[in-house]
């Protein structure tokens, strides 16, 4: 039987892997925007185990506006990701430093 | 077999699946390996919405996600010329804090979920069943009506994240010859021939009064 | 019948006019138009007072109490202007205005070619009117009104000469030592609103009773009796202005100013303020035995021990000063065995014979081109006849020998310290007893040395060619020429004071001391009256000076102070040195004044002075400016530097920020779950 912490056990895993690759690939950007995903898509899995769950629509909703917000941001973050290539010829995150205080 | 029992097994399967792929996203030395392995991610996880019988998104986040988002990810990472070996400094020093972090992250996300007592929330019937629809009419049904106003507002979002990708991404560069028809119609003769009249032959004069030197 | 409001309006408003027109006016009006306005007005107020006073005495008027006009308004609390006119208030208006008048026409001849001629008479114009605001008050507020306003010309007038330093200092002195009594003035104030609600005096003191057994809880666990601490906080104000031990050290300096404004102001009515204030209040005052007693042994200090530092004193002027102030001891006694009647009658014999003095003093002055060192005078009878008698007069009349006007007064406060049997009260007697011994020490002293014996002085005819044009830099006892009568504006006044400083006792003391005068406005309660029954005893005005002939009381004393001081200075001038170097311990004592000055100079003046420099050093630089200002400063600064550190540019700090954010949150609901 499914139950409930099997998806939500599944979630936190998830997240912490996406966690995980923030700390190990932090010079990648591309990396860093797919370990973002991983985390926006173990959050879209506990809404629809708890909408399941709870037989409601309103998670259902939600990861499908969260789908749309994530799609928009993977556009625009890709867009800048290529104009920061543009002009600095690199992705690495750790040359991106002039927001320096 | 026990239909409940498969279930259980695809779970497992799926569930491992989705967490090696994810894995791998984390830990693949070429970008390119990484974004199919995303991809694997999202699959599996699509597979295992299915399960919880959200049909319209486990299909909505191939087609849309897979089929769109992972695309441009990987037509991003195959245009840029990324230098690998220098993205991969530092993957070795920062693994021992990332999995603490990632363990401690998840110790206390376990623990204050209360796996033990959340095991026994079984999942009930599917709703969109109870109300005898399918489950994209449900979601549907929901979208069109309460949800109606986020639901535009979602769509401006997108139409914005596309004017703004190409904005930004948007080059105009000065050095560059293009044809304007336009223009090529519009031409007249004037704008392109300046007709001088000249005379036949000049006459050269001798000065009869040589020039006086002190002048300059 | 009741007194016309327009009357007691231009009795108050007359002065003001002149002081307005002479003030403001005075360089289109000239000289002779400044005082004739400023005394027209005084003058009519003047009159009017005599009127007001014939009113109610023998017209048959009754005591007016009105409000005239709403000051301003706080909630429930109304302040309004109104007069309160009984004969109390009648008896002061007659003598400050009486007074003032002499006191603005002798000014025509003191000040004749002073600078500040027009700005004097505007001054005590001002003055005149401020004192009738006071004694005119209905309530409290006014009262205050009046008290500081007189304490402002007071301040105006003792540093006249604004370019002398020292009358700068005494100015600055009598205004900051005032202000300690009108803290405590205001306090009382405060108190009798707050326990009784208002300020209108009627209504206060009808009220009054009401103060038994209520407290006040100062500090924690002490109860202090309400109307014991109104009572003494009032009497701090009395103190101030009156002049009583501690706070006395203001008059003395205040001879600094021009003797006519000694006469008025510092000897015959603004010091009695404080007198007449007690007195006005004494339904309150009655309430407390302790507060009676407190007042009463501060009358009996000052009135013994300032007297006795007169005794040493060479200026003419500061010898009546410290005669002034030991007479306001003697008052200050009567209010303090409860014979308010006495106090204010001493009050009012007082201001003629002690105007008479200091404007006697003032023509010897004049006579002596501003030379106030009686070691340089002497055999000035025959020079000036005039000021000669009637000083004579204001001296037996401030000595209480029979007949005089201060006999009266005096021994009836006397007898009454003996007859009294409140806590103190044997000391009260000493004090007085003994001060009748001292009040003729110095007084025949000060007569011997201005007008008797050997002429001290020399007269240098080629020394100068007008008297008033050089002093202050002539040498000690050398004058331009011999000392002559001062001018009639002088002497008329000398002369109608001296009539009343003779008569005024006689005619009066059986219906203001013993008889019911007063009527309502005094409130003694029957224990306490020792006037009363000293009233069995009395049998008229000639029975009371016969029997105070006798030489077992304090005419005694004043007989063998007349016999002492007629030895020394008139056959043996040699005794007065022997005596000053056989008592030198004593005497250095009198001559620094029990060391007040220095004290007070000394811990109030320099410890302000190190207080403010502390407040500064500490306060002001380092904790407001170091700390406060550039601290807060460099702490945002520092903190900046700190934060700016963390703003590293780099994403991953930020996400690591974060992340870490998120596992603490987690942990702390997870901790907060289990």
């Amino acid at each position: 039987m499914i139950s409930l912490s099997h998806y939500i056990v599944l979630g936190a895993v998830l997240f912490c892997i996406a966690v995980a690759g923030l700390f190990i690939n932090r010079k990648n950007v591309i990396v860093l925007l797919m370990s973002i995903e991983l985390m926006l898509l173990a959050v879209n899995t506990n809404f629809v185990a708890f909408s399941r769950f709870l037989g409601d629509v309103s998670g259902q909703v939600f990861v499908f506006f969260i789908l749309t917000v994530a799609a928009a941001e993977a556009a625009i973050g890709l867009a800048i990701l290529v104009l920061l290539f543009r002009n600095r010829s690199t992705i690495n995150v750790a040359d991106i430093d002039s927001m320096k205080g | 077999m026990n239909p409940q029992l498969f279930q259980l097994i695809c779970f497992y399967a799926f569930g491992f699946v989705t967490v090696a792929a994810a894995l791998a996203v984390i830990t693949l030395r070429n970008t390119v390996h990484a974004v199919l392995a995303l991809v694997l991610t999202f699959f599996s996880t699509a597979c295992l919405w299915m399960l919880a019988e959200a049909e319209f998104l486990a299909l909505a986040l191939i087609v849309v996600y897979v089929g769109a988002v992972m695309v441009l990810f990987l037509f991003v990472v195959m245009m840029l010329d990324i230098d690998q070996e220098k993205m991969r400094e530092g993957f070795v020093k920062f693994l021992p804090v990332g999995l603490v972090v990632a363990v401690v992250m998840l110790v206390e996300m376990l623990g204050l979920i209360g796996v033990r007592a959340m095991h026994a929330q079984l999942m009930g019937a599917d709703p969109a069943a109870v109300a005898g629809l399918s489950n994209t009419a449900w979601l549907g049904m929901a979208l069109y009506t309460k949800y109606l106003l986020p639901f535009e507002v979602a769509a401006l979002i997108l139409t914005v994240g596309v004017v703004a990708a190409v904005a930004l991404t948007l080059r105009q560069r000065v050095a560059s010859r293009y044809a304007s028809a336009s223009e090529q119609v519009k031409v007249k003769p004037g704008d392109r021939v300046r007709i001088v009249k000249m005379a036949a032959t000049l006459p050269v004069e001798e000065s009869p009064v040589p020039q006086q030197e002190s002048k300059s | 019948m009741e007194l016309s409001t327009s009357i007691l309006l231009t009795i108050a408003l007359a002065p003001l006019v002149g002081c307005v027109l002479a003030g403001f006016l005075g360089r289109f009006l000239g000289r002779a138009g400044s005082h004739t306005v400023t005394l027209l007005g005084v003058a009519i107020s003047c009159a009017l007072s005599f009127y007001v006073l014939y009113q109610l005495a023998l017209g048959g008027a009754v005591a007016y109490n009105h409000n005239l006009y709403t000051w301003f308004q706080i909630g429930h609390f109304h302040a309004s202007v109104g007069f309160m006119v009984d004969r109390l208030t009648a008896m002061m208006l007659v003598v400050v205005s009486f007074v003032s008048l002499l006191v603005h026409l002798y000014t025509i001849g003191y000040m004749r070619d002073d600078p500040g001629y027009t700005r004097f008479f505007s001054y005590i114009s001002l003055f005149t009117f401020s004192m009738f605001m006071l004694v005119m008050s209905n309530n409290f507020l006014q009262l205050f009104f009046g008290w500081e306003a007189v304490g402002l010309v007071s301040y105006l007038l003792i540093g006249f000469w604004y370019k002398k330093p020292s009358a700068i200092f005494a100015n600055l002195k009598a205004f900051l030592v005032n202000r300690v009594g009108d803290f405590g003035f205001l306090l009382g104030i405060a108190a009798v609103l707050y326990f009784l609600g208002t300020l209108d005096y009627a209504t206060a003191f009808s009220a009054a009773p009401s103060l038994v057994g209520k407290t006040l809880q100062i500090a924690a666990g002490t109860h202090w009796d309400a109307a014991t601490v109104i009572c003494v906080l009032l009497f701090i104000g009395a103190m101030g202005k009156s002049a009583q031990v501690p706070l006395h050290v203001w008059l003395p300096d205040s001879m600094e100013g021009p003797t006519p404004i000694s006469a008025l102001i510092h000897a015959a009515t603004m010091v009695t303020a404080g007198i007449f204030m007690v007195a006005r209040m004494s339904p309150l005052f009655e309430l407390s035995q302790s507060a009676l007693s407190f007042i009463m042994v501060i009358g009996a200090t000052t009135a013994l021990f300032t007297g006795m530092v007169g005794i040493v004193q060479n200026d003419i002027k500061r010898v009546i000063a410290y005669s002034t102030l030991s007479q306001l001891g003697y008052m200050t006694v009567a209010l303090g065995v409860s014979a308010y009647s006495g106090a204010v009658y001493h009050l009012m014999t007082h201001a003629f014979f002690k105007a008479l003095l200091f404007l006697g003093a003032g023509s010897v002055i004049i006579a002596m081109h501003h030379e106030q060192d009686m070691r340089y005078m002497g055999g000035l009878r025959k020079y000036m006849p005039i000021t000669w008698i009637t000083m004579w007069i204001g001296s037996l009349a401030l000595c209480g020998v029979p007949f005089f006007s201060g006999f009266y007064s005096k021994d009836a406060i006397i007898e009454a310290a003996g007859l009294s049997h409140r806590w103190g009260a044997s000391y009260a007697y000493f004090c007085v007893m003994a001060g009748a011994l001292v009040t003729g020490l110095y007084t025949f002293r000060q007569m011997y040395l201005t007008f008797h014996g050997k002429e001290r002085f020399t007269v240098v005819a080629s020394h100068g060619h007008d008297g008033h044009d050089d002093h202050g830099h002539h040498e000690p006892g050398v004058l331009a020429h011999a000392p002559k009568e001062s001018p009639w504006v002088v002497t008329v006044p000398l002369v109608l004071l001296a009539i009343p400083s003779l008569l005024i006792g006689y005619l009066t003391v059986g219906p203001m001391l013993f008889g019911n005068w007063f009527g309502s406005a005094i409130h003694v309660n029957a224990a306490n009256n020792v006037l009363a029954e000293m009233g069995k005893e009395f049998h008229g005005p000639l029975s009371m000076a016969l029997h105070g002939l006798s030489p077992f009381g304090p005419f005694g004393l004043v007989l063998l102070a007349f016999a002492i001081q007629t030895y020394i200075y008139l056959f043996n001038p040699a005794m007065a040195g022997k005596i000053k170097s056989a008592l030198k311990p004593l005497w250095t004592v009198l001559d620094r004044k029990y060391w007040f000055d220095d004290i007070y100079f000394a811990v109030f003046a320099r410890g302000g002075v190190k207080l403010g420099r502390g407040l500064w050093k500490v306060g002001d630089a380092a904790m407001i400016d170091g700390a406060m200002v550039n601290g807060s400063v460099s702490l945002v600064h520092r903190v900046a530097a700190g934060t700016r550190r963390l703003q590293s540019g780099y994403l991953y700090h930020y996400a690591f920020a974060m992340i870490l954010g998120l596992i603490l949150l987690l942990g702390g609901y997870w901790l907060v779950g289990q």
